[in-house]
């Protein structure tokens, strides 16, 4: 290492022969890791439309063998995962609308200077990210209320977070300029007007960033449901999708031990379901991914300014 | 200017209570200038009052013998019995090690694989090829624990899993992965990293955009070459960002992952996947021990809370960023 220090080419500025190796290191260390991430999911691609047999025998390896949508014609029948496809979508929906509805506007208040208390509110709200009352308490509460197996259990609880509180909060700080608000108070302008009038048609950023942060944790959520629900007929698409792919997964293992041909029939089908419902589960995700991605980083920056 | 600053020294020799009333007049009109903002404010302090406050203020049936007909109020009180029962009980030890050496691998592995990668990719020239590798392993982070955990079970199945697939190939004979208890932490571990390194780049990534240009340009000057930028350059100047990002990990050291360890574990490898908080749900909401169960998650919680002020002070002592 200590001979490169005084290998310096003008041509490249700075580059020693040291860092040439270290860039080709990088490049190729780089590219396994793409490989590495992207092959298991381009591996779920190619097996829900390939023949079971061909992936039970590790014949999919690059790409499909035996092209077949028989696995996607199977979900398409099963009215359980409809269910649990609109069920989630609404339970979305809804987890989305009350946390807008309680956090851009508290977001707002606790961002203004002149708002007597904002640092005792803040702190009433903050300590909640490092204690909170855990599992068995807040079944309790949910079940005080009523809410066990409804709706409401699900998203109710967990719609609105610390979290969301202070990106909302540091983001109305950032972008609403105090002259903006003087200037309207001259004018007489009440603070539910300049709010509504003002603030909000400003704040499309962060309603994007709050919605979909909570859209896809109540898209990707299944423990709510599973100790809240019983009637299967409410349960979300990642229950639907733990009992298929999971429950089923360790019932037949435990049964194949015991003997190994009753269940092979039984077992091509629930293997060919399986890839496809693990590709039908991750639609909405692909098709939101260039926002996911977009909205996810601002929201990450906006909260790691403060908090 | 001279005449505001004169008021001022004036109010600080003379009347100390005269200022403060005026104060409070300031204040009082401030409040009741912005009655609004209240109302704005009002509806999520009574949703953290009811979904954060009175759970914790729940947390007193830790110490009382929950029945269900007289309430959390009205059911009678044992002192620390029910955790007297959890540190006698056979699994305490086991509990309590496998929830600390689970979190602690993740400190050990995951933790450090982030800020590894966010200084490599930061080296990337290339800026399409930097996007996509970004594009690429930001995705896993979108990808539900139950798909995860599916994925894995499908890879890993001994009769036709892929993994196994290559065993076979090369002569082995194929392992129940998530039938041994050995494999267990491993398999926890390497899928943490897998889904969620990409994306904790992206706060050490922002940290490094800000570092100084001149810094590096001073150490070309100066024949450093880029490892050695990194070291002494790249990582000094995004250490504030992981220690804070370390103590709010530690701060939840005993709670990350439970969803998913509940999903992976079964009764085979139950000896190492077992973890306090699966075993508050199993006893607390399988079997109704309310009371137990909740005094079994308030030792966790205490834990947390006690760790993550430790933390909080070893930073401070050290002279590095800390959360308060």
């Amino acid at each position: 290492m200590a001979q490169n220090e005084y290998t310096f080419h003008q041509s490249k500025v700075g580059q020693t022969r040291f860092d040439k190796i270290f860039d080709i290191f990088n490049y190729v260390f780089m590219s396994v890791i793409l490989l590495i991430v992207l092959y298991p999911l381009y591996l779920i691609v190619i097996s829900s439309i390939s023949e079971p047999t061909a992936v039970n025998a590790g014949d999919v390896i690059f790409w499909p063998h035996g092209l077949t949508f028989e696995g996607y014609q199977m979900i398409f029948e099963d009215e359980s995962v409809w269910r649990g496809y609109a069920n989630s979508l609404l339970y979305a929906a809804l987890d989305v609308a009350l946390a807008l509805a309680l956090v851009i506007p508290a977001g707002y208040a606790l961002s203004r200077k002149d708002f007597v208390g904002r640092n005792v509110i803040m702190f009433f709200v903050v300590f909640t990210m490092f204690f909170t009352g855990g599992l068995i308490p807040t079944y309790l509460l949910v079940q005080d209320l009523n809410m066990i197996n409804t709706i409401w259990a699900l998203f109710v609880p967990t719609a609105v977070s610390a979290f969301n509180l202070i990106v909302a909060r540091t983001f109305f700080q950032t972008t609403i300029p105090d002259e903006l608000l003087e200037s309207a108070k001259v004018d007489g302008c009440s603070n539910t007007r300049f709010f509504l009038s003002i603030v909000l048609p400003l704040s499309a950023p962060i309603i994007a960033v709050i919605a979909l942060f909570n859209a896809v944790n109540q898209w990707n959520s299944y423990f709510p449901a599973l100790i809240y629900l019983t009637d299967q007929g409410l349960y979300p698409l990642q229950l639907v999708l733990r009992n298929i792919l999971l429950a089923n997964q360790l019932a037949q293992q435990t049964d194949a031990r015991l003997d190994p041909t009753l269940l092979a029939a039984q077992r091509h089908n629930a293997e060919l379901i399986k890839y496809a419902l693990i590709m039908v589960a991750s639609i909405p995700m692909l098709v939101l991914y260039p926002f996911l991605q977009r909205y996810f980083v601002k929201g990450m920056m906006i909260g790691s300014i403060k908090g | 200017m001279n005449a505001k600053l004169q008021t001022t020294g004036s109010i600080k020799r003379g009347n100390v209570k005269h200022a403060k009333s005026v104060k409070r007049k300031i204040l009082l009109k401030k409040m009741k200038q912005n009655w609004e903002l209240y109302l704005f404010v009002l509806p999520t302090l009574v949703y953290f009052f009811v979904f954060q406050y009175i759970p914790m203020y729940g947390l007193q049936i830790a110490f009382k013998d929950y029945i269900a007909t007289d309430g959390i109020w009205g059911s009678p009180w044992v002192g620390f019995e029910h955790f007297e029962r959890f540190f006698d009980s056979y699994q305490f030890w086991n509990l309590l090690s496998n929830t600390l050496l689970i979190n602690l691998y993740e400190l050990l592995f995951d933790f450090p694989a982030a800020i590894f990668l966010a200084l490599l990719l930061n080296q990337l020239t290339k800026l399409r090829f930097k996007k996509l590798v970004q594009t690429v392993t930001y995705a896993p982070h979108f990808i539900s624990v139950v798909v995860l955990v599916g994925m894995m079970a499908l890879f890993l199945s001994p009769n036709n899993g892929f993994i196994n697939n290559i065993i076979v190939f090369f002569g082995g004979d194929p392992i129940y992965f998530f039938g041994e208890s050995a494999w267990f932490k491993p398999l926890f571990i390497l899928s943490e990293i897998w889904q969620t390194t990409g994306w904790n780049t992206v706060i050490y990534l922002a940290a490094l955009t800000s570092v100084s240009p001149y810094l590096h340009e001073a150490a070309i000057m100066d024949g450093a070459n880029k490892l050695q930028r990194i070291r002494h350059i790249d990582l000094p100047s995004i250490m504030p960002v992981i220690m804070i990002l370390m103590i709010l990990n530690i701060g939840n050291f005993m709670t990350l992952g439970f969803q998913k360890i509940l999903l992976m574990q079964n009764d085979l490898n139950i000896a190492s996947s077992a973890v306090i908080q699966t075993y508050v749900y199993k006893t607390g909401l399988l079997h109704a021990q309310f009371s137990y169960s909740a005094a079994v998650g308030l030792f966790n919680n205490v834990i947390n809370f006690i760790l993550l002020l430790m933390m909080n002070q070893f930073a401070r002592k050290m002279k590095q960023q800390s959360l308060f």
